[in-house]
C-alpha cells in the first residue's frame, strides 16, 4: 500500500473572483513521479503553484479547500516552512545572475543566513551536483557565474538548488518546455534517478513526456481534474471521454 | 544501489544526504531550522511594516509642506484678504503689501523664456526623435542637453551677471531704453537656455513613439519627410509635446536663483520687458531673511504657497497627459 | 504629377530638415559659450591657497574656498544619510506592492515633490528645523537637500526594481527564502547598477542647489564642522560673492565656479560609467 504524502481535498484556487482551478481530489503517493498534464489555460500551472503556495504571491489570488503534505495542512504552516519542504523548478532557468555555481546551489542556505561550516557546504554542493548529473561538467568552474551554461545545463543547476534544500517533494513547471531535446532527455533521466530520494510532480504540456516518465497522471481540463490513474491505464484505456479525445489530439 | 524502506520513506544508504527524519541529528536540525525560520518571519514582518511606513512617510512628506505653507500664512491672509494678490504697491516699509508686481514678473519671465526656448526644444526633439536617433552626433548632442539641465543654476546667474547683463545694456542704449542691463528681458534669456532641456527630452521621447506604420502610411502615399512631420509625426504627438512645455514652465516658474541675480530686484511694477522686476520665487529668495514683521514674513510665505499650488498643478497636469499619451 | 510641384516640397522638405538641425544644434552654443567662458575666468583663480583658505576680510587679497568645500561635503553627505535609506525603502515598497491604494497616493506625492520649486523647499525647512532649533544649521540644509534627493532616489529604485523580471523574486521565494532576504540578497544586488546611478544623480543634482541653503544653512565666512551651526557650501558662496562689488570676491567666485562646474560634471560622467559597469547580465 503506497503512502500519500499530498493529499487536496475540494481544492480551489482563485484569481479575484475567478475561480481557475475547482474542486480538485487528489492523492500524491510517496516517491512517485506525478504528471499533470492539459491544455493551455486548464488551470495545471496554477494548481502547482498553490501546492507551494506561490499562487498567493500574486495580488488577489486565493484558494480554498485542504491542502495537505504528510497530513498537515499547509494553510496552517507559513509559507517559508512549506517552501523548504517543497522545492520548484521552473519553466525558465533561472539562476541567480550574481551568485557563482557553488552559491547558486546552496543559495538556499546562504541567502537565508544559515552558517554552514565549509565542509558541509562542499559535500552539498557536490551532492546536489551529482545529483543531477552535473558535478563532472561544473567541478572545475564552481565559482564562475554560470551565464556560460547551456539552457539544459542551468536546468539542472536549478535542480540542484532545489534539491540542495532536501526537500520532500519536487515541483516541475514545465521544466523542459525551453530546453532542445538533447537537454530535454537528460533532464527527464534525472526523473528516473530522484524519485528514489523525493516525490516528483511534473506539469507538462508535452504528452509524450507524461507519458515516458511519470508513474500515474493527471488531467487537467477547464480547471477540474478530469481524470486521475496509473499513466499506462490514461494513456491506454482512459476512462474518461476528455482524457481520450485530448490523448488522441482532439484538442491540445 | 543500497536501497531500503522504512516507514514509507525510501532511503539510499550508499549517498548520506539523505536524512531519516527521526535520527537525533535530523530532528536537531529540522528543530534548528524551525527556530531560524521563526525568528526570520518575524523580521519579514518588520520589514514589510517598515516598508508600509516609508511609503506612508511620502504623503505625510507632501501634506506636512502643503500644511505649513498654509498655516503661516494665515497671518497673511487675515489681515491682508485676497485682494493682496493684486495689490500693486509692495512697501513694506510702510506695511504696503501687494503681490501684483511678482506675479507679473513671474508671468512675464517664465512665459517670455517658454516663447523663446520652445522652438530649440522642439528643434532637439524632432532632430534627436525623428531625423537621426542614432549615432555619435545625436549622442554629442544629447548629452550637451542634458549638460545644459545639470549646471547649477547659480552658475547660470554668475555668468549672466557678468557677461549677458552688459551685451543687453548695450542693447538698450541702442534700442533707446534705460540701460539698466538687469530686467525681465536679462532673466527671460537665461531662463530659456536653462529650460530647453525638459521640453527637448520629453518631446523627444513622445516622438520617438509615434508607430512606424502610421508614417510608412505617409511616406507610401508619395509624403516628403517634412510632410509627414508636419502631418503625422507632430499631431501624434500634440499632447505629448504639450506637457513637455508644461514641464518646461513649471521649470521657469520655480527658478529662484539665476532670475534673482539679473532680474534688478525692485518691487516696483515693470514698465515694459527690458525693465527690472521680480518674480515670486527672487523676492522670497531676498527678502525673507530681512522681513522683520509677522505679517511682512507670512505675506512672502503667502507668494510661496502660490507658487507651491501652481508648479504643482502645472507638473501634475504634465504627467496626467504623459500617462495618457503613453498608455493608450 | 506637377513636376514643378513636386521639386518644390523636396525642397521645403529639405530646408526644413536643414533649419531644424541648426536650431537644434544651436542650443549647444551659449552651453559651449558659458562653460568656456567660466573656466576662462576662473581656472587661473584656482590654486593650491585657494583650495586650503577660507576667504579674507574685504579689502585683503587672497583668501581661498575651504570653509565652503568642506560645508558642501559635510551638507551633502549628511543630506544623503538622510535621502538614500529612506528613498530605496520607499522605492522598494512601491515597487512590490504596485497596485494597493496607498502606493497610488505615494506615487502621486513622490512626483509632486518632484515639483515643489527649491526655494519653498528652503521654507519649509526653515520652519520645521531652524526656527525651533534656534538657529540656522548645516543639518536643516541637509534637510531641505534630502527633500530634493528623495524623489529622484525613489523613482529610479522603483523602476530598477520593476525592470528586473519576475522569475528571479520566484526563483528565491520557492527556497523558502523569506521577503527580506530576497529584497535584500536577491534583488538589490542584482538591480544595484540603476539604485546606484539614481543615488548618484540625486547627488550631481543637489549638489548645485542655493536656493534650499539660503535661510538653513545660511553661510559661514569661516571654516566649521559643527553640523548644528550655519555652514557655508560652494553654491552659496558663489552666489554671495558674485553678487557682491569686491573684486577679491568675485574673483573667488569665479574660481569656486570652475571648481563646483568640475564637481557635478564628474559625479555625471561617474554616474553613467558605473551604470554601465556594475549591470548585471540577467
Amino acid at each position: 500500500m503506497e503512502s500519500t504524502i499530498i493529499k487536496s481535498r475540494n481544492f480551489n484556487a482563485l484569481f479575484g473572483s475567478n475561480t481557475v482551478v475547482k474542486n480538485v481530489n487528489i492523492d500524491i503517493p510517496r516517491n512517485r513521479v506525478v504528471a499533470v498534464m492539459g491544455p493551455s489555460g486548464c488551470g495545471k500551472t496554477t494548481y502547482l503553484r498553490c501546492i507551494n503556495r506561490m499562487h498567493e504571491l500574486i495580488p488577489g489570488a486565493t484558494s480554498n479547500g485542504e491542502m495537505t503534505i504528510n497530513n498537515e495542512n499547509i494553510y496552517d504552516m507559513h509559507p517559508i516552512f512549506v517552501r523548504q519542504k517543497i522545492g520548484m523548478v521552473f519553466q525558465r532557468p533561472n539562476p541567480f545572475p550574481n551568485l557563482s555555481i557553488y552559491d547558486n546551489v546552496i543559495a538556499g542556505y546562504k541567502l537565508n543566513g544559515v552558517k554552514l561550516p565549509r565542509a558541509e557546504r562542499d559535500r552539498i554542493v557536490e551532492h546536489s551536483l551529482t545529483r543531477v548529473a552535473l558535478w563532472n561538467e561544473v567541478k572545475d568552474s564552481l565559482n564562475k557565474k554560470g551565464s556560460f551554461l547551456s539552457g539544459g545545463q542551468q536546468q539542472r543547476l536549478c535542480i540542484a538548488r532545489a534539491v540542495a534544500m532536501e526537500p520532500e517533494v519536487l515541483l516541475f513547471d514545465e521544466p523542459t518546455s525551453a530546453l532542445d531535446p538533447i537537454s530535454t532527455s537528460t533532464v527527464e533521466e534525472l526523473f528516473h534517478e530522484l524519485k528514489v530520494n523525493y516525490t516528483l510532480i511534473i506539469v507538462t504540456h508535452n504528452m509524450q513526456q507524461a507519458a515516458r516518465v511519470s508513474d500515474k497522471t493527471a488531467f487537467f481540463y477547464l480547471g477540474e481534474l478530469v481524470e486521475y490513474d496509473e499513466t499506462k491505464i490514461m494513456f491506454t484505456n482512459p476512462k474518461d471521454n476528455r482524457t481520450q479525445n485530448y490523448i488522441t489530439g482532439r484538442f491540445s | 544501489m543500497d536501497t531500503s524502506v522504512e516507514k514509507g520513506i525510501v532511503t539510499r544508504n550508499d549517498l548520506p544526504l539523505r536524512v531519516i527524519n527521526s535520527t537525533p541529528e535530523g530532528i536537531f536540525k529540522a528543530k534548528r531550522r524551525v527556530k531560524r525560520s521563526f525568528r526570520q518571519i518575524r523580521t519579514e514582518t518588520v520589514f514589510r511594516r517598515t516598508l508600509t511606513i516609508m511609503g506612508l512617510l511620502m504623503i505625510i512628506l507632501v501634506l506636512g509642506i502643503l500644511l505649513t505653507l498654509i498655516i503661516q500664512s494665515l497671518p497673511s491672509i487675515k489681515s491682508l484678504g485676497l485682494k493682496y494678490l493684486w495689490g500693486k504697491v509692495w512697501d513694506p516699509v510702510q506695511d504696503i503689501y501687494g503681490a501684483w508686481p511678482f506675479l507679473l514678473g513671474t508671468l512675464l519671465s517664465s512665459f517670455l523664456a517658454l516663447i523663446i526656448s520652445i522652438p530649440f526644444s522642439l528643434a532637439v526633439a524632432v532632430f534627436l526623435g525623428e531625423y537621426f536617433p542614432k549615432g555619435w552626433m545625436p549622442d554629442f548632442l544629447k548629452n550637451a542637453v542634458e549638460l545644459i539641465a545639470a549646471v547649477p543654476s547659480v552658475i547660470y546667474g554668475f555668468w549672466g551677471l557678468a557677461v549677458l547683463v552688459p551685451i543687453v545694456r548695450n542693447l538698450e542704449t541702442h534700442i533707446g531704453v534705460e540701460p539698466v542691463g538687469v530686467g525681465i528681458f536679462s532673466s527671460s534669456l537665461i531662463l530659456a537656455i536653462m529650460i530647453i532641456p525638459y521640453a527637448a527630452s520629453l518631446g523627444r521621447s513622445m516622438i520617438q513613439m509615434v508607430p512606424s506604420p502610421l508614417k510608412e502610411a505617409a511616406y507610401g502615399l508619395g509624403a516628403t519627410r517634412w510632410e509627414v512631420i508636419r502631418s503625422v509625426v507632430l499631431p501624434y504627438t500634440k499632447s505629448g509635446l504639450f506637457a513637455g512645455i508644461l514641464l518646461s514652465l513649471g521649470r521657469a516658474l520655480g527658478e529662484t536663483m539665476a532670475v534673482t541675480m539679473v532680474i534688478g530686484n525692485t518691487s516696483l511694477i515693470p514698465k515694459n520687458i527690458f525693465a527690472p522686476g521680480n518674480t515670486m520665487a527672487s523676492v522670497i529668495a531676498n527678502e525673507f531673511t530681512e522681513a522683520d514683521k509677522p505679517v511682512y514674513l507670512s505675506a512672502l510665505i503667502e507668494l510661496g504657497l502660490v507658487l507651491f499650488l501652481v508648479t504643482v498643478v502645472i507638473n501634475l497636469i504634465g504627467k496626467k497627459i504623459i500617462d495618457r499619451f503613453t498608455n493608450e | 504629377m506637377d513636376g514643378k510641384n513636386i521639386k518644390y516640397r523636396i525642397g521645403k522638405s529639405y530646408v526644413a530638415q536643414i533649419v531644424t538641425t541648426l536650431f537644434a544644434f544651436a542650443c549647444v552654443i551659449p552651453l559651449l559659450f558659458i562653460l568656456g567662458y567660466i573656466i576662462k575666468a576662473g581656472i587661473t583663480k584656482i590654486n593650491w591657497h585657494f583650495l586650503v583658505n577660507i576667504p579674507k576680510p574685504v579689502g585683503e587679497a587672497g583668501g581661498g574656498i575651504l570653509n565652503a568645500l568642506v560645508g558642501s561635503i559635510l551638507i551633502i553627505f549628511f543630506a544623503s544619510l538622510i535621502a538614500i535609506p529612506i528613498g530605496i525603502l520607499a522605492g522598494i515598497y512601491l515597487a512590490e506592492n504596485g497596485k494597493s491604494r496607498l502606493a497610488y497616493w505615494c506615487r502621486l506625492c513622490v512626483d509632486i515633490l518632484q515639483g515643489v520649486p527649491s526655494i519653498v523647499i528652503g521654507i519649509i525647512a526653515y520652519f520645521w528645523l531652524v526656527k525651533p532649533l534656534g538657529s540656522f544649521s548645516a543639518l536643516s540644509g541637509s534637510a531641505a537637500l534630502a527633500i530634493m534627493m528623495l524623489p529622484i532616489v525613489i523613482r529610479s529604485t522603483e523602476e530598477t526594481l520593476k525592470l528586473l523580471p519576475s522569475s528571479l523574486q520566484e526563483a528565491a521565494f520557492a527556497l523558502g527564502i523569506p521577503f527580506h532576504r530576497v529584497i535584500y540578497k536577491v534583488i538589490i544586488p542584482v538591480g544595484v547598477s540603476g539604485i546606484l546611478s539614481g543615488v548618484m544623480l540625486a547627488i550631481a543634482r543637489v549638489t548645485g542647489e542655493t536656493a534650499p541653503l539660503l535661510f538653513t544653512a545660511f553661510g559661514n565666512p569661516y571654516l566649521s564642522f559643527n553640523i548644528t551651526k550655519p555652514m557655508q557650501s560652494l553654491p552659496l558662496l558663489i552666489f554671495n560673492y558674485a553678487t557682491s562689488p569686491y573684486n577679491d570676491w568675485l574673483n573667488l567666485a569665479w574660481g569656486a565656479s570652475v571648481i563646483l562646474l568640475l564637481w557635478v560634471l564628474l559625479l555625471n560622467i561617474f554616474t553613467k560609467l558605473i551604470t554601465r559597469k556594475w549591470k548585471v547580465q540577467l
